[in-house]
């Protein structure tokens, strides 16, 4: 292998940063066109403006209700991956430790559920949420999350379970009077931690930019509208007024962007170990 | 007892959010459900289905543009994401902040990025074509049938190829440093060792990565939603949308079901195509 840092090197250097700049051009043009007037923006939207107009993103914060519809992103998403986590772990546990016939059968059971896709249940699913009057409130989307994100949750939790945690220090706990839940939760689960930061990681990604789940769960009750969906409506009503549109974009992609930025390293690991293990 | 803990919450949610839905899904397929009252939706036989055979066209040009849609992605984001993945494993010195680049893309959902690119194609594209006089900037974006279809396939390889180019750099890593020592000390030069030895070694990846773009190309409906909601006309409406828009547009939620229901077919297919060259590429190695 070459070590030696050479032209080459320097030449393909070259060449990849070229394109990172090509992948983050769409940003520019976002950030650069959100502090322009309308006129500007059809102007020359390759240009930086003449003025930066703030008067932009007051406006869309607003008109969105931004603080409120990321509160309701926040607290859909922290809730949804706190149940899928604690469901995920208790369930992936009982079927790797006992693995009775039904359990295999739960477990394979769970395991084909997750080829089917969204689209395939969506509309039934409105029906059995309305019945179960499950639609337009927090219990309703968090459950649906719950029931969506289970299987793979119990998955990667179970396959953890059997290739990494001892079971002869659970079983060294029973012997000193620890109750099987103690065992659990005292023991095995924080245990779990690598493989529940990928739960974690790739759950909140799905979750905090899901669009059609609340949009068929959530629906007509504005209480509770997420991020995309706010988006979506003020693109329905605001169509072509590209100077707060592209403002309400700067401020709806900031927050996960953020996310990302800072907790880098494990979302990236996260992805891999979730994708090569899935 | 300890069962009912340690099962019962997630389970009862998984069969109530998945379970029922799905099931009662081959039997919505056979009504004229309207998304309203179920207790007026009459039992219809394969009138549904007779229907999307023999009458839907606009099904089938969906069905094609998503086949067309997802070859061409799979390869562009693949190769593509393998290539990221072989420079960024070379010791270049903006190695990290790279990485980082090529993934942000990632964690922006499809709903956010299609209207991104909504901006950059119809306005961003324009003001380029103007400055640099390029035809292909001059080209009416997302107006045609073909830009429409560009135009997705170049925001979804935008998005994926960051996210497969992580999975191929966490294989890279498992490749033994001895065995490419080795060969190079042999006189393979590099496009030789990574043909004949990165590339055997990393195929379980391969196939996970073209696994997730399969499915996820096969299943895209954020993104069209966003960018170009089908149009123009329906000439780029992917399945998922065609299935979105005859329940809720048209009202039509047994033959929406009906539709589902073929489509979780195409899927299960995919899927056990994948699951079968897995089992194979298993039993040679």
């Amino acid at each position: 292998m070459e070590k030696r840092y050479n032209a080459r090197l320097a030449a393909l250097e070259i060449g990849v940063l070229a394109l990172g700049l090509l992948f983050l051009s769409p940003f520019y043009f976002v950030i650069v066109n959100s502090f322009k007037t309308l006129r500007e923006i059809l102007l020359d939207a390759a240009r930086l403006p003449e003025v930066y107009r703030f008067e932009n993103y007051r406006d869309v914060w607003e008109i969105i209700h931004f603080p409120q519809v990321f509160l309701n992103s926040l607290m859909i998403t922290t809730l949804s991956v706190a149940c899928i986590v604690a469901a995920g772990a208790m369930a992936g546990y009982r079927l790797a430790r006992r693995p009775t016939a039904f359990n295999r059968f739960v477990f394979v059971l769970l395991v084909s559920a997750m080829i089917i896709p969204f689209q395939s249940i969506m509309l039934q699913l409105v029906r059995v949420t309305s019945l179960l009057e499950l639609r337009g409130n927090l219990f309703g989307i968090v459950a649906s999350y719950l029931g969506f994100g289970l299987p793979m949750a119990m998955f990667l939790f179970h396959g953890f379970v059997r290739s990494t945690v001892p079971l002869e220090l659970e079983e060294a706990a029973i012997v000193d009077g620890c109750s099987p839940f103690g065992v659990f939760w005292k023991i095995v689960f924080p245990m779990l931690r690598p493989v529940m930061v990928t739960v974690v990681i790739l759950n909140t990604l799905w979750i905090w930019n899901d669009y059609l789940l609340p949009v068929l769960i959530i629906g007509g009750n504005k209480e509770l509208t997420t991020i995309p969906l706010a988006v979506t409506r003020f693109f329905g009503q605001y169509t072509k007024q590209w100077d707060l549109a592209l403002a309400g974009l700067a401020i709806a992609v900031a927050p996960v962007i953020l996310f990302f930025l800072l907790l880098q390293k494990r979302i990236v690991e996260g992805v891999a170990a979730g994708s090569l293990k899935g | 007892m300890q069962q009912l803990v340690f099962l019962g919450p997630g389970l009862v949610f998984f069969l109530v959010i998945v379970l029922v839905p799905f099931l009662l899904g081959f039997y919505y397929s056979f009504t004229d459900w309207n998304g309203l009252d179920l207790d007026k939706a009459k039992w219809t036989g394969w009138s549904n289905w007779k229907r999307i055979f023999y009458e839907d066209d606009n099904f089938w040009s969906s069905f094609w543009f998503t086949v067309k849609f997802t070859a061409v992605t799979v390869a562009a984001s693949n190769i593509l994401a393998f290539l990221l993945a072989l420079a960024l494993t070379r010791p270049l010195k903006s190695r990290n902040l790279l990485r980082t680049v090529f993934f942000v893309p990632n964690v922006i959902g499809g709903i956010l990025l299609g209207f991104i690119w909504q901006f950059i194609f119809t306005k961003g594209f324009a003001t380029i074509g103007e400055l640099t006089g390029w035809p292909l900037f001059q080209l009416p974006w997302l107006g045609t049938p073909e830009t429409g279809f560009w135009g997705l396939v170049i925001v979804f390889v935008w998005q994926t190829a960051g996210y497969m180019m992580v999975i191929y750099i966490a294989a890279f890593a498992g490749v033994p440093q001895d065995l490419i020592e080795a060969a190079h000390m042999d006189g393979a030069n590099y496009w030789k060792r990574v043909r004949h030895i990165i590339v055997p070694l990393v195929m379980p990846a391969v196939t996970v990565c073209l696994f997730l773009t399969t499915s996820n190309a096969f299943k895209m409906f954020d993104l069209n939603l966003a960018l170009t909601k089908g149009g123009p006309g329906t000439s780029t409406q992917s399945l998922a949308y065609n299935i979105y828009a005859e329940a809720l547009n048209n009202n039509r939620y047994g033959l929406g079901t009906a539709k589902a229901m073929l489509f979780f077919f195409f899927v299960s297919v995919i899927t056990m195509v994948q699951v079968w060259l897995t089992k194979r590429r298993e039993v040679e190695a």
